[in-house]
């Protein structure tokens, strides 16, 4: 006699109910534990099975329309060339694969992103290559409660180079100038911005978490004009993905490029070593600062200033608490 | 300030598709007494039958100053702007001649009309030029940050400059500066619908332009207002929303020929020694760059909006559906033939399992 046929033999069986498996705790933003599973199995595979063709043509029906609205161009890109289908539909996948199983991204003070709105999304850069603007909208797009689209503002060099140009484009990003950035703001958008430039992301592995000059403030003076809050952003994990040891500035010269990074993975391992470094990612959005009394203070530089100033210290001091919380770079 | 609208208008260019569509609205209007057509060329047959009412100067500015003094013109069109050189018209050096050479001509003519009140130009988003820095949409006052490799938006930077000039010297003469997106319509016949409609469109690897339109009727719309209405100042005249090229190109039904920067230019030079396609480093630095501009300023001034770019384009693919391959329909039923497909073979997977299952 199995053990089944044994249960049913005893009283009262129908009564009896398995315990509820408690709701799949999410550690350190990565999926669920895999729950145990079902353990009476038998009676519920059936519905699962037959749900999981629907399923599967669903998948396929959605994948051959996405296929055919792309093909025929039957989708919107805005003035600045975003385009918000392919960005949700296989931009943000793709990311996601790195920001939740490969970094690991945990995400503090999402509720300091207005809900609605424009804002100016001012964080610290670093990484050798920009992963940290990504993941940053991945976290933006996947935390906040409505789910807000980051409209990143990049280097003219990301702009000259094919393809580079029209991936940055299409993902919502722009020049990053003034006139960008407040048309940007004034259609309430959420715009993205990283002072440092190159100098955050060309920085020694030594240098590692210390900001680098804020430029000339030219992001300061853009919120300044619109009456947008700046949100200051601590990023911490990008500077480990590819330490830089070392910077071959004439081999840079000689490709145009800000800087030639040696990694210890790069360019020993050839394209291998563009696979960046597992680490531990943890990202904290510090509470807004408010700019709509200060409009007309947009062409002083001593405000300017200081507001800079303001934000690059938010900035540190959040950096270094964040550290706290993950001594070992690399911690699960 | 409202002023009656002028009763005597010159309009230049009328040999041409937009100089002789403006000179036939504006003189079916009846606000408007005379339109005197000038162009150093005869009108060709097909536009013959549009110029009726016009009374035609076969001459051109230089030799037409008297003229344009004579009949006392209020308001002048200058529409004898040409944006792609024509080998059967002398190539390059003719476009040159006519665009800047002409601009100056007339606008010396112009200086010496003592009646003169209003002056139309015609102008090009080309001259935004185009830069890797550029803003993604211009505004009118944006500057160009570099000087444009393309023929035609450097003869555009000139006649804005001579415009500049005039508006310094006759002060009292409300000058409008018009720069329209490139123009498409069912029917128009410019450098970009003879691309857009063959079967292979060649574009520029790791590239893919913001667009924008101007339908033609809009463009006529616009500039028949601004010669009854005063609008003094420079506006940007397209079409709302954006196109990227190859999402054009898709909805054209066409399909796309991606060649590196370098080969397309030696293609295009190469089509145009043969005669065939006039691609220029105009339409490469649009394909590169792209180019919207903000029509804010158009739609406040005009109180009137252009269709949307993509209404526009849409119109443009009624008119040219023959030679596209992909249409949206042939898209659909292919779609509708994979699902079905998948549906089958999966139906049939599913059968056998459940047989084999049966069996064991």
């Amino acid at each position: 006699m199995s053990q089944d046929e044994f249960r049913d033999m005893l009283p009262g069986h129908a009564d009896f109910k398995l315990p509820e498996p408690a709701a799949p705790a999410r550690v350190n933003g990565r999926r669920p534990i895999p729950e145990i599973p079902q353990l009476n199995g038998q009676t519920e595979e059936e519905p699962a099975e037959r749900d999981s063709i629907d399923v599967w043509d669903q998948r396929v029906a959605r994948g051959l329309a996405f296929l055919r609205r792309r093909l025929a161009g039957t989708y919107e890109v805005d003035d600045f060339g975003f385009d918000r289908e392919l960005t949700e539909g296989v931009f943000h996948p793709l990311l996601r694969v790195l920001y939740q199983d490969w970094f690991r991204t945990e995400v503090f003070g999402i509720e300091n992103v207005p809900d609605t709105g424009g804002g100016l999304v001012v964080g610290n850069h670093s990484g050798t290559f920009a992963l940290d603007a990504l993941m940053l909208s991945v976290a933006l797009r996947d935390r906040h409660p409505f789910r807000r689209h980051l409209r990143l503002l990049g280097a003219d060099l990301v702009f000259r180079v094919p393809f580079l140009s029209e991936l940055a484009r299409k993902s919502g990003a722009t020049v990053a100038c003034n006139p960008d950035a407040e048309r940007l703001m004034d259609q309430g958008q959420l715009v993205g911005v990283f002072p440092e430039g190159f100098k955050g992301i060309g920085k020694r592995f030594s240098d590692r978490y210390k900001l680098q000059r804020f430029g000339r403030g030219g992001f300061v003076s853009a919120a300044l004009r619109t009456g947008t809050p700046i949100v200051p952003v601590a990023i911490v994990g990008a500077e480990e993905i590819y330490p830089i040891l070392a910077d071959v500035k004439p081999l840079a010269r000689l490709l145009g490029l800000p800087y030639f990074p040696i990694t210890p993975t790069f360019p020993w391992l050839g394209p291998l070593g563009l696979v960046p470094l597992p680490s531990k990612w943890l990202i904290k959005f510090c509470p807004p600062i408010p700019t709509a009394h200060l409009t007309d203070h947009a062409d002083d530089p001593m405000v300017v200033y200081n507001l800079a100033d303001q934000v690059r210290e938010t900035i540190q001091a959040s950096l270094h608490e964040l550290l706290e919380k993950r001594p070992d770079p690399f911690a699960v | 300030m409202v002023t009656p609208p002028p009763s005597v208008v010159v309009v230049t260019g009328v040999s041409r598709f937009l100089g002789a569509r403006v000179a036939a609205r504006l003189a079916a209007d009846p606000l408007i007494d005379r339109v005197v057509g000038l162009d150093p060329r005869d009108p060709p047959p097909a536009l013959q039958g549009l110029l009726e009412d016009v009374e035609l100067i076969r001459a051109d500015p230089h030799a037409a100053a008297g003229a344009i003094a004579d009949l006392g013109a209020e308001a002048i069109v200058h529409l004898s702007v040409t944006s792609a050189p024509d080998p059967q018209h002398g190539g390059r050096p003719a476009m040159k001649e006519l665009n800047v050479i002409g601009t100056m001509q007339l606008l010396a003519a112009a200086q010496g009309a003592p009646r003169l009140r209003k002056l139309i130009v015609r102008s090009s988003t080309a001259a935004y030029g185009a830069s890797f820095r550029d803003p993604a949409v211009f505004t009118e006052d944006t500057e160009p940050r570099a000087v444009p490799r393309g023929s035609f938006a450097r003869d555009i930077l000139d006649i804005e400059g001579y415009v500049r000039g005039f508006r310094r010297r006759r002060p009292g003469v409300s000058a409008t500066v018009l720069r329209f997106a490139p123009f498409i319509s069912s029917t128009a016949e410019t450098t970009l619908t003879r691309y857009f409609s063959q079967p292979l469109v060649p574009t520029v690897l790791g590239r893919d332009a913001r667009l924008q339109f101007v339908h033609v009727d809009d463009a006529l719309e616009i500039l028949h207002r601004s010669v009854i209405e005063d609008h003094p100042g420079t506006f940007n005249v397209a079409g709302g929303g954006v196109l990227a090229l190859s999402q054009a190109v898709r909805r054209a039904g066409r399909i796309a020929l991606p060649l590196p920067e370098g080969t397309l230019s030696a293609v295009a030079s190469m089509a145009r020694g043969v005669g065939v396609g006039q691609i220029g480093l105009d339409q490469i630095d649009l394909f590169v760059h792209g180019r919207v501009v903000d029509t804010t300023k158009l739609v406040r001034e005009f109180g009137f909006t252009p269709r949307t770019t993509a209404e526009a384009f849409e119109d443009f693919i009624e008119g040219h559906a023959n030679g596209s391959s992909l249409t949206a329909d042939r898209l659909a039923a292919a779609e509708q033939a994979i699902l079905d497909g998948i549906r089958r073979v999966r139906a049939a997977a599913g059968d056998r399992a459940e047989v084999g299952g049966e069996r064991s």
